[in-house]
């Protein structure tokens, strides 16, 4: 047994606007092994829960996952089929849209069923346009929604659970998931900062980390950063803030040469202050910001460091 | 060990401004740079490092409506031995069916042990492609791969999950794997090995000479309109001078008490 995570409600609340927009069912699918009270949780946010339970589909393995759906789909011909994005999301959701022939979006923020016409509205080039995608005509449509942008509001009733008996599963022994890996012990908590200095592409080389670590330490922050700083590994997993990395909320959040895309946004949009420095003025990280600087950031950050230090000075 | 990797040449547009045109369906990049997807780097420097383990032959693939010559260079420069360019203007870019169908029918046919894609593009981020092509070459394939190791004929692979999580996947060869960034260290193309890389073979298609035809494609989806994103809350841009921008910031930590 598990817990649903909260990529399960985003997905959950995108379905039940357009259900209700268009009069249809909301049907949720959980698959598992010994899911336990999970379907009876689900049931409170969907018109009905299918419950596939057993233990070929005990670990998340894209293949039996889509024989599965593949067969409740043909069962049931639901019009629209909508998954999280996520790294599982990602790993099943493309199959099944070949295997069923039907059009597929991803990382879709907003959907609409009008008039037959099945339109996704999502971003390009990394958050600085969006598009809206207008999908072929078909029976199925497959969408997969981005998560940790929709709250989710528990409906009053219960909606009818129903048991799917167990399906005849094609071994797929050629695929096999063999563990899953916690993340390691942490030397340093930046989920319970206040203030957080972060760091992305954006500060040019691994040689000015130096002149971010004397900001952080003057306004008593803790040092974090975006993906690609952890790719040319300037700085351990263990800072990064994103969607494979933490989720803070600090009082202030600093970030500095970072572009803005919602990779690293996730994990950082609900912070309470949020202070951006970029050289580009179209970065997508002022789409989230309060304040935001453009220009060079060897001119500014010396500059900051020093009026910080003479403040501080002065209240001694 | 024969290793395809697919490869797209993308648009580099983290300090552009994005014009969209009159019809509001495409973005003008006549004047934006064009490189390889760093996604495909990782992919293709991962291949690189297996040939120089295992042995064997690199080919890079690309599919694209525009000329894509730098970028194959590139990869050839960088230890690809071959490439296959399919460019068409009539390809729709932003469809990935398309896209994978394309893949598909240059890759059917050729001799393989393991195909490398990048786990997205950074222009339009779908992350489909890799999939859908192993799913049409019905081959097993695991995504979001960021540590791989070769044993007996499989492949174990590390594949990243959310919030620090990942799990080790095993699967049969041939395989598909999507790459993730941070896998490795990409190497530079020198610019001796640039040289070099033009003597290498490069072998150009477009729809016709595969004898595909539109109705052979997916076609699945179509941009409408592309869109300029609101604002969610309001960023106050501070102007200025570094003397000013940091007299206002300082300003505004005073107001919020993080200066004590």
């Amino acid at each position: 047994m598990g817990e649903l995570r909260n990529a399960t409600f985003d997905v959950l609340t995108k379905g039940r606007e357009l259900a209700q927009k268009n009069n249809a069912r909301l049907t949720a699918i959980i698959i598992g092994h010994n899911i336990g009270p999970l379907g009876e949780e689900l049931a409170y946010y969907a018109d009905e829960v299918l419950v596939y339970d057993d233990y070929k589909v005990k670990e998340f393995h894209s293949e039996y996952y889509r024989q599965v759906l593949l067969q409740i789909i043909l069962d049931r011909k639901p019009e629209v089929i909508l998954i999280p994005h996520t790294s599982y999301g990602l790993e099943l959701a493309p199959s099944l849209a070949v295997e069923l022939n039907a059009p597929i979006v991803t990382d879709v923020l907003e959907i609409s069923f009008e008039n037959g016409i099945f339109t996704a509205i999502r971003e390009y080039f990394g958050g600085k346009l969006k598009a809206k995608i207008v999908l072929r005509e078909s029976p199925h449509y497959i969408v997969t929604i981005r998560t940790g942008v929709s709250k989710s509001e528990k409906n009053e009733s219960k909606g009818q659970i129903t048991k799917i008996q167990n399906l005849y599963l094609v071994d797929m022994s050629y695929k096999r998931v063999i563990k899953l890996i916690k993340p390691p012990p942490e030397t340093v908590n930046i989920t319970s900062a206040d203030i957080i200095v972060a760091v992305g592409r954006g500060i040019g080389d691994v040689k000015n980390l130096p002149l971010i670590e004397e900001l952080s330490s003057v306004i008593g922050g803790v040092i974090a950063c975006s993906r690609p700083v952890v790719d040319m590994k300037w700085l351990p997993k263990e800072r990064l803030v994103g969607l494979s990395g933490k989720i803070v909320k600090p009082k202030l959040y600093l970030a500095i040469g970072i572009s803005g895309q919602f990779y690293h946004v996730y994990g950082m949009m609900n912070s309470e202050l949020i202070v951006a420095m970029n050289k580009d003025p179209n970065a997508p990280i002022f789409n989230v910001a309060d304040y935001g600087i453009v220009g060079d950031l060897f001119e500014i950050l010396p500059q900051l460091i020093n009026k910080i230090k003479e403040f501080k000075g002065r209240l001694k | 060990m024969n290793i395809i990797v697919c490869v797209k040449s993308v648009p580099i547009t983290t300090e552009a401004e994005l014009v969209i045109d009159r019809t509001g369906k495409a973005v003008i990049l006549e004047d934006t740079p064009f490189d390889i997807n760093e996604w495909d780097e990782y992919a293709l420097e991962e291949a690189v490092r297996l040939k120089e383990k295992f042995g064997g032959e690199i080919t890079v693939v690309t599919v694209s409506p525009r000329d894509v010559k730098e970028v194959i260079l590139k990869c050839l420069a960088k230890g690809a031995d071959r490439a296959i360019k399919i460019v068409d203007r009539s390809i729709a870019e932003y469809d990935a069916y398309t896209i994978a169908r394309i893949l598909h029918t240059a890759i059917k046919n050729m001799r393989y042990d393991l195909i490398l894609c990048g786990a997205q593009a950074s222009d339009d981020g779908y992350a489909l492609v890799g999939v859908m092509l192993a799913s049409l070459l019905r081959i097993p394939y695991v995504t979001m791969v960021k540590g791989l190791e070769l044993a007996n004929g499989y492949v174990i692979t590390v594949r990243e999950l959310e919030e620090g999580f990942e799990e080790i996947v095993e699967v049969k060869l041939p395989a598909l794997l999507t790459i993730q960034t941070g896998i490795n260290e990409p190497r530079y193309a020198s610019i001796m090995a640039m040289r070099r890389a033009r003597q290498k073979e490069i072998i150009s298609l477009d729809l016709k000479s595969m004898n595909l035809t539109e109705s052979d494609l997916g076609n699945w989806i179509e941009i409408q309109e592309f869109l300029i994103p609101e604002r969610k809350k309001k960023c106050i841009m501070l102007c200025g001078d570094a003397n000013e921008v940091t007299t206002k910031v300082v300003e505004i930590l005073k107001q919020r008490g993080f200066l004590k």
